[in-house]
């Protein structure tokens, strides 16, 4: 494939993306403010609820994109060679979460029980909560976050693109020096947003590893994706030089790290909770693992973690970049899965189910953020120019 | 010395190039009881000698799923059939928390069918080996590499295969007595 024939294949990707995003968008909104005008306040929460989920998911990508960019420039290694323009682009779609956070501000008195004023004189355990718990402080936090956020974002990809325009090695110097604090804070605001936006749903439930579990799903989904994009990309130019079956072994095991810990984390805070058996926990897991729910989570243990985890055993699973993106592709899918698990529950108290809203959310959400981030990925060449780490990486190796 | 106390035949090579060269032809030459030494890893030796699969992830799986069992199988039957007890209300297999033994003799049990698998696969320890018979052999460990192809290939020749080496241009060949 010559780069103009990879151009037009990412300007069609991009332009579908938003066609689809504008059709899904265009959906959400006719239907959901449908339902709004004809149902009063259960329509409305019901349109901002299916938004808010879609919108989690979709942050899990970029997020955990520019998650595993820092962690790249902050241990090196050449399985992030071939894979970092794919990590910036995903990292510069966050100005689009940015936006499309608002309407989850304009929602969040439908969404959030805390934000109820009658709600909250009802309820002395979200009186003891108001400090944390609060509009304005919800509203502001949100804004820090995306600020932070959108920092790093612009500093990692200014330096990234001057050292391919100057060759100065001083950018690399000072990439890795933004990384180390960069994924301290990265790490602060998705613990922080997560109890915000996701565990404040349920806002009598804690759990202290909770902003942890996020980071994982984050950092997966954003690892998986990658490595399925850059599947896509290897059989062109120029990344087919830049990538062989050693290069793709390394992102399998580094997605096989990601995925046990996932399951580690995951499976802890069952085991805390399970031990303590308090009645303040337990709601969480009476109904997602031991109630009407327990088929997803079923689904979960088996497709998010027992099949992948056994295929990213195997080095002839590893080795070949169209199996390894298969099961790239299973983990992005089933992040989906995981986070519908986790936070539809606190509105679908019965049982599972997926309304229409849900989808026409996933897809305009995620037509618009794909179409962003192909067009940022088109932007700058595919592969980082005079990085020091990367010297030889095109030359064949030896010794490992 | 007769053919039946020939272990194989060795050529002995100055650089990693030339024995991945000379494993190739050797593998694309019919031989397959092919082994071959060097002071360093050389990449792409084992594939060329056609050391591709070894039977040790399947016994580290193994072990590991017997480990797991029997570490799933103690906690439940102690709760349960030995000395079942009410434990807060819960059922007597809560099973949760048998997870992190489940778990641990996993590992255990995967790591001493890793660490017995290897010694019973490559049949160590072993005290007599024939290669050492080649004088030149103590090289291997500082600046030579070699190849040997043993008596027990079905093509193996003395005559045949000794020219054969021999055109590999070595440093010398060296007839292994078993």
């Amino acid at each position: 494939m010559t780069p103009i024939e990879t151009s037009r294949t990412f300007n069609r990707v991009r332009n579908q993306g938003y066609l689809w995003g504008l059709i899904g968008g265009a959906l959400f909104v006719i239907f959901g403010v449908l339902g709004g005008a004809r149902s009063g306040f259960a329509g409305w929460q019901a349109l901002f609820h299916s938004y808010l989920f879609a919108y989690l998911y979709w942050f899990c990508i970029p997020s955990g994109c520019l998650a595993v960019l820092m962690l790249h420039h902050l241990t090196g290694g050449r399985w992030g060679y071939p894979l970092r323009r794919i990590l910036e682009a995903g990292s510069r779609s966050l100005w689009l979460m940015a936006i499309l956070f608002i309407p989850v501000l304009i929602g969040m008195r439908d969404i959030f029980a805390w934000a109820r004023p009658a709600a909250v004189a009802a309820d002395p355990i979200l009186q003891q909560k108001q400090w944390w718990l609060n509009s304005p402080g919800f509203i502001a936090r949100a804004v820090i976050y995306f600020i932070a956020l959108l920092l790093l974002v612009a500093f990692l990809n200014k330096w990234s693109r001057a050292q391919d325009d100057s060759g100065d090695l001083k950018y690399k110097g000072k990439m890795t020096a933004l990384s180390a604090p960069g994924v301290i804070l990265w790490a602060f605001i998705v613990t922080s947003a997560s109890v915000d936006w996701v565990m404040s749903l349920e806002p009598h439930w804690f759990s202290t590893i909770y902003g942890m579990l996020w980071i994982v799903i984050e950092v997966l989904a954003g690892m998986s994706f990658a490595v399925f994009v850059l599947r896509m990309l290897s059989e062109r130019e120029p990344i087919k030089d830049a990538v062989d079956p050693l290069r793709f072994n390394d992102l399998g095991n580094l997605m096989l790290t990601f995925l046990m810990l996932w399951a580690y984390l995951s499976f802890d805070q069952l085991l805390i909770v399970w031990a303590g058996n308090l009645k303040d926990e337990i709601p969480w897991y009476s109904q997602r693992a031991f109630g009407s729910w327990t088929p997803v989570a079923v689904i979960l243990v088996i497709l998010h973690f027992f099949v992948p985890f056994f295929l990213l055993l195997q080095r002839n699973i590893k080795r070949r970049p169209r199996r390894l993106s298969a099961v790239a592709l299973l983990l992005v899918v089933l992040t989906l899965v995981d986070v519908y698990w986790i936070v539809v529950p606190a509105w679908e108290r019965t049982v599972p189910q997926v309304h229409w809203l849900d989808l026409f959310a996933l897809v305009g959400i995620g037509g618009l953020w794909l179409g962003t981030f192909m067009g940022q990925l088109k932007k700058l060449p595919l592969l980082p120019l005079h990085d020091p780490r990367f010297e030889g990486v095109l030359e064949p190796e030896h010794g490992d | 010395m007769s053919r039946r106390n020939l272990y194989g035949l060795m050529a002995e090579f100055d650089s990693p190039e030339e024995v991945l060269e000379a494993a190739t032809r050797t593998r694309e030459a019919g031989y397959r009881r092919v082994d071959a030494f060097t002071p360093i890893p050389v990449e792409g030796l084992a594939d060329a000698i056609g050391f591709h699969w070894t039977a040790l992830p399947v016994i580290t799986f193994i072990g590991g799923f017997l480990g797991g069992c029997l570490g799933f199988f103690m906690c439940w039957y102690a709760n349960v059939i030995s000395f079942p007890l009410d434990i807060g209300g819960k059922p007597l297999n809560s099973w949760p928390a048998w997870i992190p033994i489940t778990f641990e003799l996993t590992i255990l049990g995967g790591a001493i069918a890793t660490v017995v698998g290897m010694l019973a696969l490559n049949g160590l320890p072993n005290p007599y080996h024939p290669v050492f018979n080649v004088d030149r052999f103590e090289l291997s460990t500082t600046d030579k590499f070699f190849l040997c192809i043993k008596s027990r290939d079905k093509n193996f020749d003395l005559g045949r295969t000794k020219t054969f080496l021999e055109e590999l241009k070595p440093h010398g060949v060296f007839e292994v007595e078993d």
